[in-house]
């Protein structure tokens, strides 16, 4: 099978909306496909990977995880945007799984060198 | 890069986001196209990225929403098939929904 | 070129499918080939045969059906995201214990890998979403 750089775009915080619930499900896939896939988050995106979710009382399935997981299926190139974690008063030391930090430009250049561009 | 901005600048921060990712070509569709109207603070930040885009929008949502009397200078309307076009021009699109 | 859509969102809410639908049909009258158009999230509800929308108004769905009957389309709802949503097609009904099935002609529901594979097979995929 030919094998394609997938990039999965996520800047949407999770539980509020679904779609960070349903591109990680494409992820899993994609890596299953055993295809090159990435990462980025930006925006609110961040927020899908901060520690400490506790979905117990808005009665949804917690995906955090789900990160853990990720490097099972070979899955480690996890790139936020520093920019998105200083708006949001975040640092690396937040999130649930380690991740590359990158400027906004620099995650930018990483978006072009991709084959598919895939955003949640 | 192609970057597809379907939300207003007045709602989003996708705009911000594309510019902020580097250079290529900007499509505005659908809510996006309101970016392209004179007299909006999105005009001095489309202006400011000139060097880095060239910047496209969608002409039946500029058409549908009242704005063709007011479309900034040196944007490119394209039609469907221009969209198609871009596509096909540029390697790779991200979607900035 | 080869092409292939990504549809996030449902009919009439989200302007997401009418804007992939001109897509879609100025795609194929310049002559490239669309390998596929995947529905995922909300968009699988572009698939329900049980929407009756005013007659001045237009069909999303019957003319998703149209050009697919027209052309040779795939159309592939997510399976997962059909389940939780309620679009059901025999293999679903039977598998899952519903009474009734609800997919609309010329699209089929299948896993995510298709969506991948679209990814892989085409030279270029669009996302249209929120």
């Amino acid at each position: 099978m030919t094998t394609k750089k997938f990039m999965f775009v996520n800047r949407k915080a999770p539980y509020g909306t679904v779609y960070a619930w349903e591109a990680l499900e494409v992820v899993l896939i994609a890596a299953a496909f055993e295809q090159d896939v990435s990462l980025a988050f930006l925006d609110d995106g961040v927020f899908q990977l901060k520690k400490g979710h506790q979905t117990k009382d808005i009665g949804v399935k917690a995906f955090e995880k789900t990160w853990g997981a990720l490097e099972d299926y070979d899955v480690t190139k996890l790139y936020v945007a520093q920019e998105s974690l200083a708006e949001r008063g975040l640092t690396a030391d937040d999130l649930a799984v380690p991740v590359e930090v990158l400027s906004r430009a620099e995650i930018g250049k990483k978006m072009e060198e991709q084959d598919v561009l895939l955003s949640f | 890069m192609l970057h597809i901005i379907n939300k207003s600048p007045y709602d989003r921060p996708a705009l911000d986001s594309a510019i902020q990712s580097g250079e290529g070509a900007i499509l505005f569709t659908e809510d996006g196209v309101y970016a392209i109207a004179k007299g909006g603070t999105a005009e001095a930040k489309i202006k400011a990225a000139f060097g880095k885009f060239k910047f496209y929008a969608l002409g039946p949502d500029i058409n549908a929403r009242g704005l063709s009397d007011r479309v900034m200078e040196n944007i490119s309307v394209v039609d469907y098939n221009g969209f198609v076009d871009l596509v096909a021009e540029y390697k790779t699109n991200q979607s900035w929904l | 070129m080869k092409f292939a859509i990504l549809i996030s969102e449902g009919p009439y809410t989200h302007q997401a499918s009418d804007t992939a639908f001109h897509f879609a049909k100025a795609v194929l009258a310049q002559g490239h080939e669309i390998f596929r158009v995947f529905f995922y999230h909300d968009g699988v509800n572009n698939a329900t045969r049980l929407t009756t929308p005013p007659q001045d108004d237009r069909n999303i769905v019957d003319r998703w059906s149209k050009l697919a009957q027209g052309s040779e389309l795939d159309m592939v709802v997510c399976v997962a995201a059909a389940q939780r949503r309620g679009i059901v097609d025999d293999g679903e009904m039977k598998r899952n214990g519903k009474d009734a099935t609800n997919l609309a002609p010329g699209f089929r529901i299948s896993g995510l890998g298709q969506l991948v594979e679209a990814g892989i097979q085409a030279d270029r995929i669009v996302v249209f979403g929120d």
